[in-house]
């Protein structure tokens, strides 16, 4: 079952550049390995955490974009949590949401034509209740 | 029922009988004519309250997403509580999103559980 999540997590934030790249790099190869795929990587930056971690009050956010089965999400938690300049991380599932937003979007830009002119709208409508 | 009595013995006790006055005048503080006019209490509202409509149903915002946290930080009180809708009017739909948007975002630390430390 191919889905797509969003994988966050919380380097600390002392760091090196380098030693950052190299662990962004070995995770992303981790990915490949456990079946699944890397559709991007986004380094946020450093940002003020909203509380202590960690004794740690400030910390590296990286957003993983990746595409495979629960059995990747599952094997890549596991890797995160024996990484020791991880500090915290979390997987938020995205496909079902990006579902129902381009839902949204399919229904608004229908709407949009009916709205420029009134009479199509109305026939719409009209057929509507027949076809259901 | 009562009422009925009443009505149809004010005639005949008009008409001048002896037994109907006797009835008539333990009922009448019965009959009431403001009851349907329905308007003892007519305070209530004592000033205008502007109708609260949803930002998000009003922007059109689709996503609400953990990571937006200038967004999610409206609806999150000072002391980290997320806002009730009876107090920002966002409607229950969008509610119970931003809801689960800022739990994801305190799991992550870019929201507080409780106020700032």
């Amino acid at each position: 079952m191919q889905r797509s999540y969003e994988l966050m997590f919380i380097v600390r934030p002392d760091m090196a550049d380098e030693d950052l790249d190299r662990l962004i790099s070995t995770l992303e190869s981790q990915v490949a390995t456990a079946g699944g795929t890397v559709k991007s990587v986004d380094r946020m930056g450093k940002r003020r955490l909203a509380y202590m971690v960690r004794r740690f009050q400030d910390g590296v956010y990286i957003l993983f974009t990746i595409e495979g089965s629960g059995a990747v999400v599952r094997e890549l938690e596991r890797r995160l949590r024996v990484t020791e300049p991880v500090i915290k991380f979390m997987t938020v599932r995205v496909d079902e949401e990006q579902k129902r937003q381009a839902k949204i979007k399919a229904i608004r830009e229908s709407r949009a034509p009916g709205k420029a002119a009134p009479p199509a709208e109305m026939a719409e409508t009209g057929t509507a209740p027949a076809t259901a | 029922m009562a009422e009925e009595t009443t009505r149809t013995t004010a005639p005949a006790g008009a008409d001048g009988g002896g037994e109907p006055p006797a009835a008539h005048p333990t009922v009448t503080p019965g009959p009431r004519p403001p009851r349907p006019a329905r308007g003892p209490r007519e305070g209530g509202r004592k000033y205008f309250r502007r109708k609260k409509v949803c930002k998000f149903c009003v922007e059109k915002i689709d996503s609400i997403n953990y990571k937006d946290v200038r967004l999610l930080a409206q609806f999150v009180a000072e002391s980290g509580k997320i806002v009730p809708r009876r107090l920002t009017g966002v409607c229950t739909p969008h509610q119970r999103r931003l809801s689960t948007a800022i739990k994801q975002a305190r799991n992550i630390a870019l929201l507080p559980f409780a106020g700032r430390a």
